[in-house]
């Protein structure tokens, strides 16, 4: 199990949680768990069913994209961020 | 009771000295002592010897081990002619300074052998007061304040994070500010927008900022630039010259611009972004850390990335994200802290949380890589609109 951060702009998506629970041995595995519960998600996370290059997750604080991306395995306690660019000043 | 001869024989009958000529061979030595100077503030101003540390006499003891934490660090003493600075020689061997020394003769005949005074550049009185504060901290002092007099910060957008981080640098002294927006103030704005006001509504954003930034502190000089940051007026914009970009843009393509313009210019960018409740702020630093492309590769869809006009920001958020960014600039100006080049803190105003991920440089970066293949400015507007595997 791992906490998923959810961030402002993907809130509606998944009614209005801030944080999520969701299983999973690897990113994918976790991201995949977390679009079937929150279908709305998915044209939000992925492209061609692969995420898609402007989502940044982090396990732990690092870049998925530094480690094996969406292999990356998730331990059970591992904090997963879904970081979006905003633009907003 | 000793007299005052008697006390001052025996003081440097207590303590090691050196002579001017030897002291300024050590000065040139790999392994330099850093020079003590004692000395009223007026003397000082006169001339002092180069790299010497100031703390008069009368707060020696409550500030040298702020200035100096290490204890085994040689120090050489010096007054006028080496009287007051002896019983300080003496005062900091009390306080656990190991290796302590008096200068012999003192700062006059360190003169009379013609080796080099600096001559230091003195604050006013009302700067004396106004920076008294910053004066106060070891990490500023009066270098550290001239640094920030001689800074040249470049803040790009008068918004919500334009408006504390101009306000915070403006306090603190920093000499000229660089102002780029195009827009004029609404009433929207003052909500968060703390550099305007409602007498100002219909106001160049730019001149409405440059009004209270100069009346809060008359050291800085406002350079206004009303016009968006584009590719066709960036290189005149940068060629005024800045050693910090302070990045509180409203939109992706500026952002990417900005990114771009710093790497080719090597300038660090202080970033912070908002929306709703949340925050972002990092440095992007070239050649120290990665660049927002390294971050953020692609810009998102519109849809995913809704500007604050719509999708709303709460009015504090920008203050708080501003002043870290007002922080993250100092700091980069005094040479000071770590700054938060590699490391992004995303603020939550609605939890109060604030986490830490890091970033890494992308060997394969197109702007900052191992071999970049974006080498000169590109349309941004279309870049950022562009359906993704395209852009």
């Amino acid at each position: 199990m791992a906490a998923v951060r959810i961030p402002p702009t993907l809130r509606a998506e998944v009614g209005g949680a801030r944080q999520l629970e969701a299983h999973g041995e690897t990113v994918a595995d976790v991201l995949e768990d977390l679009v079937s519960r929150h279908p709305a998600l998915a044209p939000q996370l992925l492209d061609d069913g692969e995420l898609a290059p402007f989502v940044n997750v982090f396990v732990d604080g690092e870049d998925i994209r530094t480690l094996d991306g969406t292999e990356t395995p998730v331990r059970n306690g591992d904090n997963l961020i879904l970081l979006p660019a905003m633009a907003g000043g | 009771m000793a007299g005052y001869r008697e006390l001052l024989a025996r003081v440097r009958s207590e303590i090691e000295e050196i002579s001017s000529v030897d002291a300024h061979e050590l000065l040139r030595s790999p392994d330099a002592p850093l020079f003590v100077d004692v000395r009223e503030p007026d003397e000082w101003e006169e001339g002092h010897i180069p790299g010497a540390l100031y703390t008069g006499r009368g707060r020696l003891e409550q500030r040298i081990e702020g200035f100096v934490p290490d204890k085994a660090r040689t120090l050489v003493v010096y007054c006028s002619a080496g009287s007051r600075s002896a019983f300080a020689a003496k005062t900091l061997g009390e306080l656990g300074y190991e290796s302590v020394v008096n200068l012999a003769g003192g700062f006059a005949d360190w003169k009379r052998n013609g080796f080099e005074v600096t001559i230091p550049r003195v604050l006013s009185s009302e700067q004396r007061a106004r920076y008294s504060r910053h004066l106060l901290i070891p990490e500023v002092g009066e270098d550290g304040q001239q640094r920030i007099l001689d800074a040249r910060v470049l803040l790009v957008g008068a918004g919500g994070l334009g408006s504390p981080a101009s306000l915070y640098l403006a306090a603190a002294g920093v000499g000229t500010l660089g102002i780029v927006d195009p827009d004029v103030v609404d009433e929207s704005n003052l909500q968060r927008q703390i550099v305007h006001a409602t007498d100002r509504l219909g106001e160049p954003k730019v001149l409405s900022a440059k009004r209270t930034v100069e009346a809060l502190n008359p050291d800085v000089r406002v350079v206004p630039y009303q016009e968006r940051l584009t590719s066709e007026n960036v290189e005149r914009i940068l060629a005024d010259g800045w050693d910090v970009i302070v990045d509180g843009a409203d939109n992706f393509p500026t952002r990417y611009l900005v990114n771009d313009a710093s790497i080719w210019h090597g300038i660090p960018v202080v970033h912070g972004s908002i929306f709703r409740f949340e925050g972002q702020v990092t440095v992007f630093h070239p050649g120290v850390g990665p660049c927002y492309r390294c971050l953020f590769p692609k810009p998102p869809p519109a849809e995913l990335a809704p500007s604050c006009a719509e999708g709303g920001v709460l009015g504090v958020l920008p203050g708080i994200i501003g002043s870290l960014q007002a922080n993250e600039a100092l700091k980069l100006i005094l040479g000071r802290g770590d700054s938060l080049a590699g490391r992004l803190l995303l603020f939550d105003a609605l939890g109060t949380t604030l986490d830490e991920v890091t970033v890494r440089r992308d060997p394969e970066c197109p702007v900052c890589g191992e071999h970049p293949t974006i080498t000169e400015y590109i349309d941004y507007v279309e870049f950022c609109n562009a359906p993704i595997g395209l852009g």
